[in-house]
């Protein structure tokens, strides 16, 4: 029937761990269009991060307070990132299965870390929307000044943060894989997180032990990069926290997800019945 | 190190006792913690280049033992092999010597072009680069959707949504596939076109496994035939075979209406009564009674049918479905 050389030939030559950036890239590229064709998707990362922009600038400009809008306007942009990770990465696993995608997906012959890495850092790009349309509704209806002092600290924050965030979201993930339900977790990952990292007030104002946690969660550096990088200050021990929390995420997803593709084989949980 | 592929005279699929439990809980105040046999020690040779049917009803363990024949599902204990490669150990190996096909409508990115499905699975599957336009090109052509792979999947309809798994199970050109009921739900013409595509695989040599519920599909295709029921297997053979199972038997088929339950069951309870089957067309019962050889059941059916409105009563050849029926409510 195919008039091509027997399947050996049809795969690329050398070591399998060459294809993985393109199966990453390839995961990424698809996940980012079928976010972007999703009306769902679009009115969320659309309307969340205007209400969330809106309300802390006016506390701003009602407080009389003395740090600029664009620190505000930061805040709320990386709470929205945070809200499309966190609901996008469990939604968008919970939808291939409710798909019938995942058994297609865990059936290909690169490993499934690739697979998840490609879908997770698609989501979390889509978070990339809510920082510019922070910024812009920050700019047309607040007046706030934007202006970076250093924008390509700005910039290589920005996607240090998403890199991380990605990660962060393919080791919450991995839980998505093994448990039909474990999506409904978060519902209640969104908040506390914002509380942690020092979105919502100053970390000063909390416990001592929530410090802890701070250290160990990529936003509060993210925010921290990208706040230093807009405002002034040194914003690059920041950005290298950031990106060493992001090994340490993806060391932790690929002991992660090779246990659960076991357990899922094991517990049958791939499919959505 | 796993081996490539099969050595010669190396059956292409093994399975050897397998057996897979599910666990699960039930009840919502109390939990009762369940375990259901879905496989209950399955063994099965499939020879390189041949076309295999797993034939059961609804529940027999047919999809539970495809899935652990795809790396899907670990078996409870048991040998699998694809190729000689073991599928608990070498998981990955198999996935790239493997093609799985199933039926329905899911399994597809609905928002994403055909084509965009098949590029996404070139890259998963590590096609090479060069090679991959060609061959999407060639597998659309194969399932005849050619000049429709820029098209959303979202407006497909269901044979085409079926085509185009079955161009997602080919692109890496598998010598081993698996067809999970392929035909299901799909009109009558597209069942034929996708038969078309099986036959026509099965004759460029490729071993295919496939799972039906339609007795002609099975007939008209295969090769050897597995009857599973409640997790075993419990015929294996040619279909002709299976057909000979039952030439030694006197089936009865009646058309009638308003047939009560209580009438089913008295004439299941009849001596000489090896299956009954009754089912609903329209208004109209069609019981199908199967019966020992020489039997004279038409006399005593008609008197336990006092007061039935009874459309036609006769007595026919057994069919490879009689076979079927048989065997699975043995």
């Amino acid at each position: 029937m195919s008039a091509l050389p027997s399947n050996r030939a049809l795969y690329r030559s050398g070591p399998a761990a060459l294809s993985w950036p393109r199966q990453v890239g390839a995961g990424w590229w698809y996940q980012l269009k079928m976010q972007a064709q999703s009306g769902f998707v679009v009115l969320v990362s659309l309307i969340q991060p205007l209400i969330f922009a809106s309300i802390a600038m006016a506390d701003q400009q009602a407080g009389n307070r003395t740090l600029p809008l664009l620190y505000y306007a930061l805040g709320a942009g990386i709470m929205g990132i945070w809200s499309t990770v966190v609901f996008g990465c469990g939604g968008a696993l919970s939808w291939q299965r409710h798909q019938g995608m995942l058994e297609p997906l865990v059936m290909v012959p690169a490993p499934l870390i690739v697979v998840l890495l490609g879908i997770t850092l698609g989501t979390a790009s889509v978070g990339l929307y809510s920082m510019g349309a922070t910024l812009l509704w920050g700019w047309l209806i607040f007046g706030a000044h934007i202006h970076l002092v250093d924008p390509l600290a700005f910039g290589l924050a920005a996607e240090v943060m998403i890199v991380a965030l990605g990660l962060l979201g393919l080791v919450l993930g991995s839980s998505f894989v093994l448990y039909r339900n474990a999506n409904s977790l978060s519902n209640a990952l969104e908040y506390p997180v914002w509380l942690v990292c020092g979105l919502v007030v100053p970390l000063s104002l909390l416990p001592g032990w929530t410090h802890y946690l701070a250290y160990i969660l990529a936003p509060t550096w993210g925010i921290k990069a990208m706040r230093t990088a807009a405002l002034g200050g040194d914003p690059w021990p920041a950005i290298l926290w950031c990106a060493v929390s992001s090994v340490a995420y993806l060391g932790l997803g690929v002991i992660l997800v090779s246990n659960v593709e076991r357990l899922a084989r094991r517990h049958a949980t791939l499919t959505f019945q | 190190m796993p081996p490539a592929a099969a050595q010669s005279g190396e059956p292409a699929i093994e399975a050897i006792d397998l057996r897979r439990t599910y666990r699960t809980t039930t009840g919502t105040v109390r939990r009762r913690r369940l375990e259901i046999e879905a496989v209950r020690g399955i063994s099965l040779r499939v020879e390189p280049g041949e076309l295999f049917g797993l034939l059961g009803p609804n529940g027999a363990g047919k999809t539970t033992t495809i899935r652990v024949l795809c790396t899907l599902l670990l078996p409870t204990s048991g040998q699998v092999r694809v190729l000689g490669m073991d599928v608990v150990e070498h998981p990955r190996d198999v996935r790239r010597q493997i093609g799985y096909v199933f039926g329905g409508d899911r399994g597809l990115y609905d928002r994403l072009s055909a084509l965009d499905n098949l590029r996404y699975f070139a890259d998963l599957y590590a096609l090479e680069p060069s090679l991959q336009r060609r061959r999407i090109n060639e597998v659309l052509d194969l399932v005849g959707l050619q000049g429709r792979g820029s098209e959303r999947v979202e407006g497909f309809s269901r044979g085409m949504r079926q085509r185009l798994h079955l161009a997602r199970g080919l692109l890496h050109d598998p010598p081993v596939l698996f067809f999970d009921e392929p035909t299901i739900g799909v009109d009558p013409v597209g069942a034929r076109e996708v038969r078309q595509v099986v036959a026509e695989l099965a004759r460029a040599g490729k071993t295919i496994l496939l799972t039906t519920h339609y007795m002609f599909e099975a007939d008209s295709l295969c090769g050897r035939i597995a009857v599973i029921s409640k997790g075993k297997i419990v015929a294996e053979g040619t279909p002709q075979q299976l057909k000979a199972g039952v030439t030694a038997r006197t089936v009865v088929e009646i058309e009638a209406y308003g047939v009560p339950e209580h009438t089913v069951a008295r004439i299941r309870e009849l001596p000489e009564v090896e299956a009954v089957t009754a089912e609903i067309h329209e208004q109209v019962q069609l019981l199908t009674v199967q019966a020992r050889e020489g039997s004279q059941l038409t006399g005593r059916l008609l008197q336990l049918l006092e007061g039935v409105r009874v459309e036609r009563i006769a007595a026919r050849e057994p069919t490879l479905e009689d076979a079927y029926v048989a065997l699975v409510t043995a």
